[in-house]
């Protein structure tokens, strides 16, 4: 028996060891440090209660970039999830160019955010004035100089980038859906759009948890394509949570401010995705 | 029977209108980037709708001397194998071990992993710096150290899954035949491993090499910089100079273009599998 605990620590004990210094440890001292007045250049700290919980509420950029990001996040989970569940239907048609079609649409997912949003910044402020001059259309014109065009330029980069990987995830799901069913039900008379209301909707439910936690968290969290894109501008109108709090600690120095508005960041990402998973698996129908 | 199949091949005719305009749509940034990066800064100021009159090299020349594309690139390799090889090393070991030790801890040190993988990154990010600033770990080697930190739940997960699926006895026969836990993981296990360390493998390979809010804290000398570090200040220098800039990033997108038309099948698979956690 003592044998048996000695290798199980040998073979566990390495990572947890760097797990716990890269995560446990920062975790613990991160919520120590949103108590104190820390200041990421002294040494000594001194414990000053909720003051900086007060000064985070009371930080109206902070407020606005919860309001920015929740209306990121809801808008965006709904167009990646359609786009993605639509692109799943258009690729599992059997047709020919079919597998061409998925290795286009998921090809944005791999590059990495940050040279997507200046891709985009290019597109947004170039291109589309390009565009608008040509065809006289003045809504083209000017795209990321506000938070309007912020926000939908956002939503517009985040779509081309995640629905392609969405779309991976419901076409293994719709591959698992037994082709004898379909032809049940369009035998007996089934319409396309009973078809996929009854049939396909209900069994890709596990699929769709897990597009729905996926969207969510990447959306609520995001950051190298907010910076890269607009980097908050203009005047903080586009800028998300992750990045106030990285404003707030390296740009305006308050580490104690900062770390109380992540301790915050934590528990709404924690408490919605939670609460998300916990909804989705109860309304899930077994295949 | 007749009408029917004509309606069929209206459909099938509207849908595939359909895909080859939405892929032309999702492949249309990537032909304007292209287009634009050969053409000289006044042709680019004119219309960036047009085509190039000459392909000419220029802007790549200087954007791969300024973006010291070598380097970066090569300090993006050590770091991204680095990270997985020591995740695959480590991650496989406890995956395998914490499926087949069945006591209430091994639960718990599963569980906490897993837990882990809701903690946004900004919720450690500052007291992380704080203490591997104080062991003097901000640089390469510390970088992977910390990618070993990060990437641990997931893969434990994913090798943890892919454990339940191989039969104990063949530990147990291994055992008998006086290979010792060590001999048996590496010689037995592992290499039964492997469909889930290519998946695990892929999955640190994009996340790793595509990071860029870590390496920004954790690297401070211009010559370990990784490539979206690089592409950052490189960026930051030529935003009004877009016929560079252009350059830059078309070269920043290769080596994943590369990477993704040599192991696509595998990629998307993998993503799929990592998804699903």
């Amino acid at each position: 028996m003592k044998k048996n605990n000695l290798s199980f620590w040998m073979f566990v004990g390495p990572i947890l060891a760097v797990f716990t210094l890269v995560i446990l440890v920062p975790l613990i001292f991160g919520i120590y440090y949103s108590f104190t007045d820390w200041n990421g250049i002294r040494s000594s700290t001194n414990w000053i209660g909720f003051e900086n919980y007060v000064t985070a509420f009371n930080d109206p950029t902070f407020f606005n970039s919860f309001k920015f990001t929740a209306m990121f996040t809801v808008v965006s989970v709904v167009v990646i999830n359609c786009i993605g569940f639509g692109l799943a239907l258009l690729v599992t048609t059997g047709m020919k160019g079919n597998n061409l079609l998925r290795t286009i649409f998921f090809m944005p997912n791999l590059i990495g955010g940050l040279i997507l949003g200046f891709i985009w910044q290019f597109i947004f402020t170039q291109v589309f004035a390009g565009l608008g001059d040509i065809l006289h259309q003045n809504w083209l014109l000017g795209w990321l100089s506000d938070g309007t065009t912020g926000f939908w330029g956002l939503v517009i980069l985040m779509s081309w980038q995640m629905s392609g990987y969405l779309m991976v995830i419901y076409v293994a799901a719709l591959q698992n859906i037994p082709p004898e069913l379909m032809e049940a039900a369009e035998i007996d008379g089934a319409t396309v759009w009973q078809r996929i209301k009854n049939i396909t909707f209900p069994l890709v439910g596990p699929a769709f948890t897990v597009s729905l936690f996926l969207t969510l968290s990447n959306s609520f969290k995001l950051y190298d394509q907010n910076l890269s894109l607009t980097a908050g501008g203009p005047h903080n109108s586009t800028q998300m949570l992750a990045m106030n709090i990285y404003n707030t600690a390296f740009k305006f120095d308050q580490m104690g401010v900062a770390q109380a508005k992540a301790v915050v960041f934590l528990i709404i990402v924690g408490g919605i995705t939670l609460t998300q998973v916990y909804f989705s698996k109860k309304n899930e129908v077994e295949a | 029977m007749i009408k029917k199949k004509k309606k069929l091949k209206v459909s099938t005719v509207i849908l595939g209108v359909i895909g080859v305009a939405l892929g032309l749509l999702f492949l249309s940034p990537f032909y304007i980037i292209i287009i634009n990066s050969f053409k000289t800064k006044k042709e680019l100021f004119g219309s960036v709708l047009s085509f190039p009159k000459v392909f000419n090299l220029n802007n790549y020349k200087e954007a791969f001397d300024r973006l010291n594309y070598v380097d970066a690139i090569t300090n993006s390799l050590i770091i991204t194998i680095g990270g997985v090889v020591v995740l695959a090393i480590f991650a496989s070991m406890a995956g395998w071990m914490l499926e087949r030790t069945k006591t209430k801890l091994s639960n718990v040190i599963l569980l906490l992993f897993i837990s882990s993988m809701l903690i946004p990154f900004q919720a450690i990010m500052l007291p992380l710096v704080r203490i591997m600033g104080k062991i003097g770990f901000l640089n390469v080697g510390g970088l992977i150290f910390m990618y070993l930190g990060f990437g641990a739940a997931l893969s434990i997960f994913l090798y943890h899954g892919f454990v339940k699926g191989i039969p104990k006895e063949l530990d147990e026969a291994s055992m008998l035949d006086g290979c010792n836990k060590f001999k048996t993981f590496w010689y037995i296990i592992f290499p039964l491993l492997k469909p889930i360390t290519v998946t695990v493998a892929i999955l640190n390979t994009v996340w790793i090499w595509n990071d860029f809010l870590l390496p920004s804290l954790v690297i401070n000398t211009p010559e370990t910089q990784t490539l979206p570090l690089r592409t950052f200040f490189f960026f930051g220098e030529y935003t009004k100079q877009w016929h560079l800039a252009l350059a830059g990033l078309t070269l920043a997108i290769i080596p994943v273009i590369i990477f993704y038309f040599i192991a696509q099948k595998h990629i998307i698979k993998s993503i799929a599998a990592g998804s699903i956690k």
